[in-house]
């Protein structure tokens, strides 16, 4: 029987080490502070399991996930950067290539595309009103509609069945067959459209800064917010805890969630308007691109730049695995950070027919491809490694069939969220808050309170008894008894600070040593 | 330059013919999934919800007795039947699943204080208040008898055995030929004999009830009505110890599980665990019902246990917790004077005064008959993922309500405000007066007077 080397099973170990930290979803509890031993006992049980969990997850990888992602290197002297389209065509085979095209649609404007979440189904919309929904997996056009107004934003609902268009005076909502559902006239002139996954959720920033959020499942407007911030011409959602982001002209960007009027973040990241903005999957590295020519990367643990690069992007987008597509112009450069390092560096390049202004870039999930929607139609080029090579089939399947396709709409319906659980870091959910100590009310206060209690008391109705008991001396009599049990708590409280108070003085001033039978009523100090 | 393209071709990752199942790729992967704490909280408060949208625990009544239902006893071998005794002396045994009387056994003049079957389920011991102890033959159910109407066909006892005082309680050793019964003095018999073989006596006070240890044939518990709980060995000539406390036990139950602990059913509102070895402690006290504690019975799994008491309601106590999991109550049914839990630990039989025996469901919102693996396992995972967050405020008073009715929460009420003022005035004497003198008992010795040899 062969052993594998010793060195070997070192490396071995330390894979599976990185690969199970992966799957453990952060440190474990600390045990050591509780002292319930019948607590401790069972959550020791629970670690022990979840430990095993990760590890079994991690064994597994070899046997569940056999693909491996794409990769580009380059030999010799060559620079990945300088590797053109056709040069990666020849290389691999038929069917990647297809993915490769351009289509040139000169009179409809500047394109915008949205992928469904398993990368299958395209929707493109074209400035001047030419809507189009692709299937990815065979090149055919589904559907295309022109609705002769101008559309500025189009988004996918949860699956490939609805997707919603900001045209020129309200967002529509659109079947696959092109049919208008619904005409959604409290968004008003909508500028840019996202959608919440999780929650159903349909967020929109019009004109006039107005953001509104609508449950699409029951058609409830759940919130809408003045942002009194101007025009932002930028608006992502984090995909990691469903914060929707906006950036506006005055070089802020500002996180929101439906329940609250005010921002959860406002930080001033550029010296110009925002020009476009991204999120890493993993949600705490966020790209940002301004009119001052610099695109910034944040870390949104701390809220502090990590990287500052220059170049203008009129569009950004990161992919399944971390690279970072800028579009500007007709170039578009890919950037990627590898060999563990924070920093991003140039990856690839690829500039479109000069002249073509690029308007949206945005990668396919699940594929190696970036799709480029511009002036003249839209383009797809081949990022080798920019996609998630194994995909699960309960989270998003790019074979679905139609039964499967029912089935998660109806599991993903079950577990819709409410908006409450939108919050910047959303594994606060399932913990308890740490007890804060309730500061004590101002003297003032506890006098208002005790007044408005006594009022109360004093305008409750006393119920009419017979035979000689609802005498007005008794009534009389009653209020007072009840006004003093209404007044009680609110005195006890005072005498009980006012003896605080009174044995702190007496502590402060009792230097003397009291005789012994009087000692009990010393406060004692420690180590006496 | 090397490189390559992730290209998936279709025949891979669909299925050849449309007979096949559909394929299905997995990668555990966390980052694909966000936000699963929150989707696993709404999985968790939807779970409670429709835990209680089927929780339906009644499940019929079996009606025939004309009096009170005073004892019942399982038969180890027939997971369907179950005898019952009333207090017009009326025995008779039921079959669970249609919920009818398969056979009577008349002949006691006066109550039936206490029925048992022996280790073979053959012959049923039943002792009552008119001083004698029958043995019966139990009918084996057999093809050819269900297929006959089930009649009320009766039998007469085998033997009939007459003594000077009512019997108060029967037990048959779990894998033996002998049974005990109390009432004077605790006597152990044979079921040849008509004399008993030994007789033990402690003090003067009559026995309530008796019952043998599953796991050493030899040992029996009884708790008399000085309120004491004795331990026995049979193979000795004397009662090993005794535990006296402040209130009287009703019914005691052997764990099955951890045949070392006892669970004892007091007048005081509790059930006290015991360990048989160390007496001198509760193991735990549990404190849920309002009212005296009549009968207890463990389930086979010794995780639980199920309680009926004289304030109407039947609870559900786990076998290490303080409070019940569980608590079941009907307008119909009067003072709980027995419970059994089946065989399988999936039913709970409780007989009233209202002359019914109820059948009800150990877990309420159980589906019951046959249950496909898809189905199994979606309600393992309502069950764990709901116990996973069952702390939150949310969850937690949609799990924790049950409907009590409104004597019930107004005495839990009263209980409440009682101990908390005893509590209060311990307090206050504690911080009062000198330190050390005032000692607070911890409650697991609280109500135990003391042990003796």
């Amino acid at each position: 029987m062969l052993l594998p080397a010793e060195g070997k099973e070192e490396e071995m170990s330390e894979e599976l080490e990185a690969k199970v930290k992966r799957y453990l979803r952060g440190e474990g509890a600390n045990l050591e502070a509780l002292q319930d031993k019948k607590l401790k006992t069972q959550l020791a049980i629970r670690e022990d399991l979840y430990g095993k969990s990760a590890k079994a997850a991690a064994k597994a990888e070899k046997w569940l996930m056999p693909s491996e992602g794409g990769y580009l290197e380059a030999e010799g002297l060559e620079k990945t950067w300088r590797i053109k389209q056709e040069s990666i065509a020849r290389e691999v085979d038929i069917l990647s290539a297809r993915n490769q095209h351009d289509i040139i649609l000169p009179d409809l404007g500047p394109y915008t595309l949205d992928f469904t979440s398993s990368g299958r189904y395209m929707a493109a919309a074209g400035r001047k009103g030419h809507l189009a929904l692709v299937d990815m997996k065979n090149l055919g056009l589904i559907k295309e509609v022109q609705v002769r107004e101008t559309v500025r934003d189009v988004v996918f609902l949860h699956n490939e069945l609805f997707f919603a268009a900001a045209q020129k005076k309200y967002p529509y909502i659109y079947n696959r067959d092109g049919t208008e559902l619904h005409c959604l006239k409290e968004h008003g002139a909508v500028r840019k459209l996202q959608f919440l996954k999780n929650h159903f959720l349909l967020a929109s920033i019009n004109k006039i800064g107005q953001l509104h959020y609508q449950d699409v499942t029951v058609g409830e407007m759940v919130a809408n917010f003045r942002t009194n911030l101007g025009r932002s011409d930028a608006m992502r959602v984090n995909p990691f805890n469903g914060v929707v982001t906006l950036g506006h002209s005055s070089g802020t960007v500002t996180m929101w969630k439906p329940t609250s009027s005010a921002p959860l973040v406002k930080m001033l990241c550029h010296h110009g308007s925002i020009s476009a903005l991204a999120f890493h999957p993993n949600g705490h590295l966020m790209a940002t691109s301004g009119k001052d020519r610099k695109i910034k990367l944040w870390d949104l643990r701390k809220f502090e730049t990590l990287q500052t690069l220059p170049g203008h992007a009129c569009s950004l987008d990161f992919s399944q695995k971390g690279l970072l597509a800028c579009g500007n112009g007709s170039f578009v450069r890919v950037l990627g950070n590898f060999s563990d390092s924070q920093t991003y560096e140039k990856y690839m390049t690829h500039s479109i027919v000069k002249g073509y202004q690029i308007n949206k870039v945005l990668f396919r999930p699940y594929e190696d491809v970036l799709g480029i929607g511009h002036s003249m139609g839209w383009s797809s080029i081949l990022i080798p490694g920019s996609g998630e090579p194994n995909f699960d089939s309960w989270v998003a399947n790019p074979f679905e069939t139609s039964k499967q396709r029912r089935e998660k709409e109806v599991k993903s319906l079950l577990d819709k969220l409410p908006p409450e659980t939108i919050m910047l870091d959303p594994s606060k959910i399932g913990t308890y808050k740490p007890l804060t100590k309730k500061e004590k009310p101002t003297k003032q206060e506890r006098e208002a309170k005790m007044e408005e209690v006594v009022a109360a008391v004093k305008d409750a109705p006393l119920k009419k008894k017979t035979k000689g008991r609802s005498k007005p001396s008794r009534r009389a009599k009653k209020k007072q008894e009840s006004i003093a049990i209404a007044k009680r708590p609110f005195l006890e409280q005072q005498m009980k600070e006012d003896g605080a108070l009174s044995r702190k003085k007496q502590k402060i001033s009792e230097e003397v040593q009291l005789p012994a039978s009087l000692q009990r009523f010393a406060t004692k100090k420690k180590g006496t | 330059m090397r490189v390559k393209v992730i290209s998936r071709s279709t025949d891979e990752f669909t299925r050849e013919r449309s007979q096949d199942l559909q394929r299905v790729f997995r990668n555990f992967d966390p980052s694909l999934r966000t936000q699963e704490k929150a989707v696993e909280y709404v999985r968790a408060l939807n779970a409670a919800k429709l835990d209680k949208i089927f929780a339906r625990p009644f499940i019929g009544a079996m009606d025939g007795h004309v009096d009170a239902v005073s004892c019942m006893a399982k038969n180890p071998s027939y997971l369907k039947g179950i005898f019952s005794g009333s207090m017009d002396g009326d025995i008779r045994l039921w079959d669970i699943a249609s919920r009818r009387t398969v056979c009577q056994f008349p002949g006691h003049q006066g109550a039936v204080k206490g029925l048992t079957a022996s280790t073979d389920g053959r012959v049923l011991v039943s002792c009552g208040a008119d001083c004698t102890v029958r043995l019966w033959n139990v009918p084996i159910a057999t093809l050819e008898e269900s297929a006959d109407p089930p009649g009320e066909n009766s039998t007469e006892p085998v033997a009939v055995y007459v003594r000077q005082n009512a019997f108060r309680a029967v037990d048959h050793q779990w894998d033996g030929e002998l049974f005990a019964t109390g009432g004077a003095q605790v006597d152990v018999w044979n079921h040849n004999r008509s004399q008993p073989v030994k007789s033990f006596e402690w003090g003067t006070d009559s026995i309530i009830s008796v019952k043998f240890n599953p796991g050493e044939p030899d040992i029996l518990a009884t708790s008399a009505s000085d309120r004491s709980v004795t331990i026995y060995d049979l193979r000795m000539s004397s009662p090993v110890r005794k535990v006296i406390m402040m209130t009287r036990t009703n019914a005691i139950a052997w764990n099955p599980m951890e045949p070392m602990n006892f669970t004892a059913a007091n007048e005081d509102c509790n059930c006290y665990s015991y360990d048989a070895r160390k007496l001198d402690e509760s193991k735990n006290v549990h404190q849920d019902h309002v009212s005296a504690v009549l009968d207890i019975d463990y389930s086979p799994t010794g995780r639980e246990f199920v309680t009926g008491s004289y304030d109407r309601t039947v609870r559900i106590f786990p076998y290490n917790g303080g409070h019940s999991r569980e608590i079941y109550h009907t307008k119909r049914m009067q003072r709980v004077f027995c419970v059994k839990f089946s065989c399988d630990a999936s039913y709970i039989i409780s007989g009233s005064d209202d002359t019914n025996l109820r059948l009800w469901k150990a877990k309420a919102s159980e589906q019951l008959g046959v249950v496909l693996p898809r189905e199994k396992r979606k309600h393992e995972y309502h069950e764990a993922v709901k116990n996973r967050y069952k702390h939150l405020p949310e969850v937690k008073r949609i799990v924790r309500y049950r409907h009590l009715p409104k004597l019930i929460y107004k005495a839990g009420i009263q209980r409440r405000i009682m101990i908390d003022a005893a509590k209060r005035k311990e307090e206050r004497r504690k911080a009062h007066s000198a330190r050390g003198t005032v000692v607070t008992k911890p409650l697991r010795t609280r109500r135990i007077i003391k042990e003796v040899e």
